[in-house]
């Protein structure tokens, strides 16, 4: 239940002052990342200060002003959004720390901007994580896609403008599309609330007109989230630097638009609702396509990160997939799913960056005998690639088991299929990658290990999706916070 | 039969007509005129009584009723000076063009204006 | 006592101000920009202290001369016109301080002649805005048109040929206004705006009524650059220098609209005539072909031209949906789009002044011009509709109005437009990335244009943030005076 308390606003606070202080370091490069650092320990400790009431049921709350007559920007820390913000927090850290290593091994300019952007997203992200309306949600959402395109198109070259350019018009009409979605909402339901169990439980509407809404705001979150056919703008991103790649496209944005569907459907909608209606059912569809699509066309990617880019939206998928189960397993399956994926996905991220900027290589076949001269880079790489593909002990092992439950639960022959298969298509895009890393290489190649900087995060990172493989519940409680999400919106299992 | 309305009709379509079928800029501004003449005539038409005088207190009897309504009259004093205060900006305007550009013929002035390629003007 | 004055405070500074420029100037032309600062942003103080006055007594009246309505003429403060008196002082006291740069290098020692005929015209549209009485409202017009036509003129080139294209069709507009007035007042015998709406309802069957009501809308609309009746706009936008575009862009076409607002919700009120309908299909087609022929523009300023264009179509929109929040939407879109666009035309202004050409595409600020390339930054933002930025705020109002009414081709329109929008600005802002500045060593223009640009970008997110208290304070109170 609601408690007011500034500190969900506080949470912003960290990441909106870095980006002044960033600008005003243009000459100062060392000042300029140290903001970035402080600001992303301050980030994460602010957001770890609300987990105990969180945790205890109480969701501390705060309404600094209204948006527009009759609906507040509200700022609220539940479950799920806490969740949210604490993993996003959390490896803005490591990202923030690899992007030193990053930039200054690939001598890129315009730091400034890149830095402040990173702050940017990263306010916004949390500020969509604990937005209590759908309003404030908007209002966070396009403030990221903003934030976004400075750092997809950071190289300045022909390809990323031309990145940007898909980028920007799949997100702008995405966002034009729930923000008629949310015009709608409010004038059949009369409020914008996010409500646990459906906000639009118990509204009189015809069913075409609740399809037709469901329909925008699934396009409206899905191009972020990656869903089939809307994910075309993810692989053309990859032309950014890596550390953008690795947060932005496999934490921040692309959580953000999958976090956008699990609001939708647990809490605009709601199971009863969509159940009714059918929805459900089609969305997971989608989502099965959407994984096992992905997954092939992870396949017969030789782009290393666009490889990687492939196996997101498969992955992002689970989550979806979970939400449209709507079973209480199915759903923290889904919620731990987010952290699960971060974790390991940012580990990948990292190495590819690693890869490129040590090795100078960025395809799979020219990755002979890596292993050899980079270790350490390419051990994480091959655990984290297992785990994700759902070997225990992984955290993704822990997610991918409850959503099989989940869909078990429901009854789901479909979910499980792509559950499975997806499992195995994985391991089989991940394995030659490895096992040709581990092949002899060219003789007398030297051991020319990553920058410390990057290696490092990056196996802070695999560790601790070892770690929260063995205990899930270890540092931010994310198993409890899931669960709590998933009693809120489906009830008690 | 209400003529002077007809009159002022037939004016103000002479006006316009002028305005877009002729294409000396002069000739264009002598039709803006005449349009505007037409609704000041208008103005004054709406005035009139039958059997009244015109509204200058002292050339007639006592009571109101025996004058015009004075106050199209007053408004259209008004318009006169704005429509004469246009006419000067734009004759001074057509002075210029023509000191640049040496016509005042639609078509010839625009193909005199693509090819000049003025500086842009910040 | 200076309370009573309010009302009529605001123009007659900025007309002082035009008096005093016009012949100080003359003498000594550097004292020119600072007089006119002083008047127009006292005329801004005093429309807002105006605004204030409302919010917290309620409508004022002003007798002009001391002569009592119906027969002497009314200034009228309410809800709207301080509203509208305040956008219009500000906008143009922002436009003016930052003008000082380009207009010195541009006009020389002409430089009084432009601060006082921008003087005129600001008086002429505060006039518009603040009158009460049908007649005034053509007097003040055409006094800010013709100052409007001479600023555009002062080009010289393809300037002139644009100016008298304009004074010729804004002629042909202000005339049909006053031929409606005519037959107005041939009906009603008034020309109060407050008596004319008492005694219309009764009348409102004769053809005198439709004619008159034909004739004051269309001339308005012309005025307003309504489409289709937007001929003029596009040239004397790209071809008149920059700080009048601003100043114009900002501020002329919306006292035009507000004049257009205030006869048809508040004076006219034509129930039986299909005026909404009409308004909310003309302001859906200028949104979409004005989008289209933004797009298609090479010439900068020509693109931003006709994105005014479009703009002004949500602002028919919201006035044909009827609603008293689509009316509040329109209203808040004023603001916006006078915000962003004097915003523009003065970023385009200070690149051009850097040695750009004016080609989207390679209208570059580059790295050099900073704090220019972020206010053309959040003004891009605002013209595409995103949040916090105030452009999302009046479209979301909009929006909300479309729904409420079932009117899925509004919808639909609104989508089209910030579609159009988010393309157009985006090339726009590409450039202003990517390209880099002509003149090596150019850096951000001077303190004065500075200002000007980070004013106006405040006040962009200022509004958006302020955007809830202002619809419940002023906005939606003017809006319901319609109903």
């Amino acid at each position: 239940m609601p408690v007011v308390s500034a500190l969900p606003a506080w949470a912003l606070m960290p990441s909106a002052v870095a980006i002044v202080l960033i600008l005003l370091s243009r000459r100062r490069p060392a000042l300029r990342e140290t903001w970035s650092v402080l600001a992303a320990i301050a980030q994460t400790a602010l957001v770890a200060a609300l987990l105990p009431e969180v945790l205890a049921g109480r969701e501390p709350a705060w309404r600094p002003l209204t948006l527009v007559p009759g609906v507040p920007l509200e700022l609220r820390a539940d479950a799920f959004g806490t969740l949210f913000a604490l993993v996003a927090s959390t490896l803005w850290i490591a990202t923030t720390v690899y992007s030193i290593g990053y930039t200054r091994a690939e001598q890129e300019r315009s730091q400034t901007r890149y830095f402040a952007s990173f702050a940017l997203c990263l306010c916004s992200t949390v500020g969509l994580a604990f937005s209590a309306n759908l309003l404030t949600f908007y209002v966070f959402y396009e403030l990221l896609t903003l934030g976004g395109y400075p750092l997809v198109v950071h190289r300045g070259t022909p390809d990323a403008f031309r990145a940007g350019r898909v980028y920007l018009l799949y997100t702008l009409t995405a966002g034009l599309l729930l923000l008629i979605a949310i015009v709608w909402t409010g004038r059949l339901a009369g409020r914008l609330d996010f409500v646990p169990g459906g906000l639009l439980t118990g509204v009189e509407a015809p069913a075409g007109a609740l399809w037709a809404l469901f329909a925008l705001f699934v396009a409206g979150c899905g191009v972020k989230a990656g869903l089939v056919p809307l994910h075309t703008w993810l692989p053309l991103a990859m032309v950014a630097p890596t550390p953008v790649s690795a947060l932005l496209h496999a934490v921040a944005v692309v959580k953000a638009g999958v976090f956008g569907i699990v609001r939708v459907t647990g809490f605009v909608f709601g199971p009863v609702v969509l159940d009714d209606l059918g929805a459900a059912t089609a969305l997971a569809w989608l989502a099965a396509l959407t994984i096992v699509a992905a997954s092939v066309g992870a396949l017969v990617q030789d782009n290393l990160k666009r490889l990687l880019a492939f196996s997101t939206i498969g992955q992002l998928s689970y989550i979806v997939l979970g939400a449209a189960l709507g079973t209480p397993e199915a759903l923290t399956g889904g919620a731990l799913h987010m952290a699960s994926h971060a974790f390991l996905k940012i580990t990948l991220f990292f190495c590819a960056g690693a890869i490129a900027a040590t090795a100078h290589l960025d395809r799979v076949s020219q990755l002979t005998g890596i292993g050899r001269r980079m270790p350490l880079t390419m051990t994480a790489f091959a655990v984290c690639a297992f785990m994700l593909a759902g070997l225990p002990p992984g955290v993704a092992f822990v997610s991918k088991w409850r959503l099989l439950g989940g869909a078990a639960e429901a009854g789901s022959m479909v979910a499980s299929v792509a559950l499975i298969a997806s499992a195995v298509l994985n391991v089989a895009y991940f394995a030659p990658i490895v096992v040709r890393s581990f092949a002899p290489g060219a003789p007398g190649s030297p051991r020319a290990e990553a920058r410390p900087t990057m290696v490092v995060p990056l196996l802070a990172t695999a560790a601790a999706g070892l770690w929260l493989g063995l205990a899930p519940d270890a540092g931010g409680r994310l198993l409890t916070l899931a669960a709590m999400t998933a009693r809120q919106v489906a009830g008690a299992p | 039969m209400n003529y002077p309305y007809w009159v002022a009709i037939g004016l103000l379509m002479l006006g316009l007509y002028t305005m877009v079928a002729h294409r000396n800029l002069t000739k264009k501004l002598i039709g803006m005129t005449i349009f505007q003449t037409a609704i000041i005539l208008f103005f004054l038409m709406t005035s009139v009584k039958r059997g009244a005088t015109i509204p200058i207190v002292g050339l007639g009897p006592a009571e109101a009723a025996a004058y015009m309504n004075p106050l199209p009259h007053a408004l259209m004093l008004t318009a006169i000076v704005v429509m004469v205060a246009t006419s000067g900006v734009a004759l001074a305007i057509l002075t210029r063009l023509y000191a640049r550009y040496g016509t005042l013929e639609e078509d010839l002035l625009a193909e005199r204006i693509a090819s000049a390629a003025d500086e842009p003007v910040p | 006592m200076i309370r009573a004055q309010l009302p009529v405070l605001p123009l007659v500074l900025t007309l002082t101000g035009a008096l005093l420029v016009s012949i100080l100037g003359i003498v000594r032309p550097r004292v020119a920009w600072p007089l006119a600062v002083t008047a127009v942003g006292a005329a801004a103080l005093a429309a807002l202290a105006g605004v204030a006055d409302v919010v917290a007594h309620g409508s004022r009246r002003y007798a002009v001369g001391g002569w009592p309505p119906p027969w002497g003429i009314e200034v009228v403060l309410d809800p709207l016109s301080s509203f509208m008196a305040a956008v219009v002082a500000c906008v143009a006291a922002a436009t003016l301080i930052a003008a000082r740069s380009p207009a010195a290098r541009f006009y020389g020692s002409t430089i009084a002649a432009f601060y006082a005929l921008a003087l005129v015209a600001v008086t002429g549209f505060l006039g518009v805005i603040a009158s009460g009485d049908m007649f005034n409202v053509f007097v003040f017009l055409e006094i800010a048109a013709i100052a409007s036509y001479a600023l555009v003129a002062s080009a010289g080139g393809p300037a002139l040929a644009a100016a008298f294209r304009y004074l010729l069709l804004g002629t042909v507009g202000a005339s049909f206004y006053l031929l409606g007035v005519g037959l107005l007042y041939a009906l009603t015998g008034t020309l109060n705006m407050a008596d004319l709406a008492a005694r219309l309802p009764a009348l409102g069957g004769s053809p005198l009524f439709v004619g008159g009501v034909g004739f004051v809308l269309v001339g308005l609309a012309i005025k307003t650059g309504l489409f289709p009746l937007h001929g003029w706009l596009p040239d004397a936008y790209t071809h008149a220098p920059t700080p009048v575009t601003a100043l114009l862009a900002g501020v002329a076409t919306k006292a035009a609209a507000y004049a257009l607002a205030r006869m048809v919700w508040y004076v006219l009120r034509p129930v039986e005539l299909p005026v909404p309908l009409v308004l909310t299909w003309a302001g859906a087609a200028a949104i979409v072909v004005g989008g289209v022929l933004a797009l298609r523009a090479h010439d900068v300023r020509r693109m931003l031209a006709y994105s005014s264009v479009s703009q002004l179509g949500y602002i028919a929109l919201g006035f044909g949906l009827a609603t008293p929040v689509a009316l509040a939407g329109a209203y808040l879109h004023i603001l916006n789009h006078a915000v962003m666009k004097a915003s523009l035309f003065l970023v385009v202004g200070a690149a051009l002044a850097a040695g750009g050409r004016p080609l989207v595409g390679a209208l570059g600020l580059g790295r050099h011009m900073p704090v220019t390339a972020a206010c053309a930054i959040v003004a891009a933002i605002s013209m595409i509709g995103l949040p916090p930025a105030g452009g999302f705020f009046s479209k979301w109002y909009l929006l909300q109005a479309a729904v409420a009414t079932s009117r899925p081709l509004a919808v639909a329109a609104i989508l089209v437009g910030s579609l159009l929008a988010a393309a157009y600005m985006y090339r726009f802002t590409e450039a202003i990335w990517a390209t880099p500045v002509a003149h090596a060593g150019a850096g951000d223009p001077p303190a004065s244009m500075q200002v000007g640009l980070l004013t106006l970008a405040a006040a962009t997110l200022a509004v958006g943030l302020a955007s809830a208290a202002l619809m419940d304070a002023v906005l939606l109170p003017a809006a319901a005076g319609a109903f």
